[in-house]
């Protein structure tokens, strides 16, 4: 009430004209505010409840006690995060993601980049190759593992993979359990491959058909030598943002595989990625969900610190092409 | 000819050598395509055999008689609800898609085109989702819709997919490049901006709706951790919980199997059949739907 100090009927005329004024617009900004949370508001409201909350959540259970249960129980200071970090299991799963990062990071950027060139320089049936290895996107992880694992490398005599082996004479492997050698990498590498080459593949054509064909020609004039140089000091070059974009989420990709894991080998102890094993401790039987927050949030860190700095090494976010 | 760059055709060369280095490419190329083929057979194969055909020791190239009685053994699997799954699916592989495209397209026009004084903070506070890695926040999700009472439902199981960040940042940026002038002219007849956007902006941006549409509709009919986490009952499984279940279960019938295999893939491969331009296009534009 005594907010209204500034008596209306103090005012003169002038100022009152100007009052009505300064009113219609901010009618019109109210309005405009509306209509803006009529449109966006539904969505950060689902973003607060369905991120943020959770984000939130979990970082107070984590500092908690939580057996099978959500609501924090007994507070145990950093403790969780002290177990996560000198848990063997936990380490070990880290190193697992290391060693799948080594193979399937690179192999992904070349095979795409390779399989890119092969079909953009195509001139019959284009769209038939392009779609041939685009297509396996439209299978699961669920669907890809149980061929491998049923069909391909399941280790008896009627898999295809030892059927083509006996074909030269050579014993069949039992390629999801043997762990020395660790021929369990092949099916867990080559799944993935066959799921992802397509899709990058496409984003290196779109990036290929963006090169202007101009530079080729410039480069034949200056004398150089179809093939390898004008690869090396054109075309990769020009690739720089697709090679960088592509590389940054084929890594944070793999850092978060479950999928392959889970269906092909189950939460065994040799090979075991990070997520799986988050999984087993927090939804298993025991649903120990303080030492699981508190282990998603230190590989929410890690993948978070690991994708800056990949970014600032291959320098993403500078002005190129 | 090059083996990279420039796109030359590889179908002819003029030295010897060349015609080595096209012949390399040729070979390349077909053996790709039949390891990328490979697994499709085997689907094919396995689904339309017997079990005696496909555990036998020597490889059969093709089923003699194709066992189509294997889609009705399949669907008469009482141990494995594919049908429910098959809906199950559907359902949120549908209401997942169009929900999620409403949402981020009306957050991406508001951010795009309505003046509030906090829209960039609003923005920022979106996007600082993106930075958080989606697959470490299935335990955070879980605590919360547990809490709901939202375990083992479909409510579970499409709600908290709808919000996504990148799709609505997507959204923005396509709606700061629409033309304004198609909306200037809808506002000086009278419209608002609720008008403008269903009338002017939806219709014509109905192939940008499409590329996104396929690849959401691809990325929630394929998901697995999120159903698994939230599928504790086999009531609510979807078809890729289905599928996994059957095969961690003690006896497992090769042949039904990849039958439902077969079948869980077919929704997605017509869409691959009819709906491939805007599918590469969403590929290309999004770059990042995983």
């Amino acid at each position: 009430m005594s907010s209204k100090i500034a008596d209306p009927a103090a005012t003169g005329e002038r100022r009152g004209s100007r009052r009505a004024a300064s009113r219609t617009r901010t009618r019109g900004i109210t309005g405009n505010t509306r209509m803006f949370w009529v449109f966006v508001g539904p969505f950060v409201l689902g973003l607060l409840i369905f991120s943020y909350l959770p984000i939130i959540w979990s970082l107070v259970l984590s500092f908690f006690e939580a057996y099978n249960t959500v609501t924090p129980s007994k507070f145990v200071g950093f403790q969780n995060y002290v177990d996560m970090l000198t848990d063997h299991n936990f380490l070990s799963s880290l190193g697992t993601f290391t060693i799948f990062a080594l193979f399937i990071v690179p192999l992904t950027f070349a095979l795409s980049l390779a399989l890119a060139l092969l079909v953009n320089q195509v001139k019959v049936a284009r769209a038939f190759f392009r779609s041939v290895f685009f297509l396996p996107t439209a299978c699961s992880y669920v669907v890809a593992s149980l061929i491998w694992r049923l069909s391909i490398f399941n280790g008896v005599r009627f898999g295809l993979a030892n059927t083509i082996l006996g074909w030269f004479g050579i014993d069949g492997i039992a390629w999801l359990s043997t762990v020395d050698p660790p021929w369990f990498w092949i099916p867990i590498v080559t799944v993935r491959l066959w799921l992802q080459l397509g899709f990058y593949m496409i984003l290196f054509i779109a990036g290929l058909q963006r090169i202007s064909p101009t530079l080729y020609e410039a480069a034949y004039v200056d004398g150089a030598s179809p093939g390898w140089q004008t690869f090396r000091y054109i075309t990769l070059p020009q690739l720089r943002t697709t090679s960088v974009a592509v590389l940054i989420l084929n890594l944070i990709a793999a850092y978060q595989a479950f999928d392959e894991f889970y269906n092909l080998l189950g939460n065994v102890n040799f090979a075991r990625p990070p997520l799986v094993y988050l999984y087993g401790i927090s939804l298993g039987t025991i649903q120990d969900l303080g030492h699981g927050s508190a282990g998603a949030l230190i590989l929410a860190v890690i993948i978070m610190i690991v994708t800056l700095l990949q970014s600032r090494i291959l320098g993403f976010g500078k002005a190129g092409d | 000819m090059s083996v990279t760059g420039a796109p030359q055709p590889i179908g002819y060369s003029r030295t010897p050598l060349g015609r080595v280095a096209v012949g390399l490419r040729w070979i390349a190329l077909f053996i790709a395509v039949v390891l990328f083929l490979v697994p499709f057979y085997l689907i094919l194969r396995n689904a339309l055999s017997t079990e005696a055909d496909i555990t036998a020791p020597s490889w059969t190239l093709f089923p003699r008689h194709l066992q189509w009685g294997n889609i009705s053994e399949l669907f008469n699997d009482a141990q494995v609800p594919m049908a429910r799954a098959l809906y199950n699916s559907a359902v949120v592989g549908v209401l997942g898609t169009a929900g999620q495209l409403l949402l981020a397209s009306m957050a991406g026009y508001g951010l795009a085109r309505i003046p509030y004084r906090h829209a960039d903070k609003i923005f920022y506070a979106i996007v600082a989702t993106l930075m958080i890695p989606a697959a470490v926040t299935f335990i955070p999700s879980f605590i919360v819709v547990s809490s709901l009472g939202w375990v083992s439902s479909l409510r579970g199981l499409i709600i908290p997919t709808l919000f996504s960040g990148f799709a609505a940042f997507l959204f923005r940026q396509y709606f700061l490049n629409f033309p304004r002038e198609l909306e200037e002219a809808a506002r000086v007849d009278g419209a608002g901006y609720f008008g403008v956007f269903w009338r002017i902006v939806v219709p014509n941006s109905l192939p940008f709706f499409a590329a996104l549409a396929a690849i959401t509709f691809i990325a929630n009919w394929n998901s697995f951790l999120w159903p698994l986490v939230i599928g504790q009952d086999s009531s609510s499984w979807t078809v890729q919980v289905a599928m996994s279940t059957f095969v961690t279960a003690q006896t497992i019938n090769i042949h039904e199997l990849f039958m439902a295999v077969a079948v869980s893939i077919l929704p997605l491969v017509l869409i691959f059949a009819f709906l491939q331009r805007y599918l590469i296009q969403g590929v290309t534009q999004s770059g990042i739907k995983d």
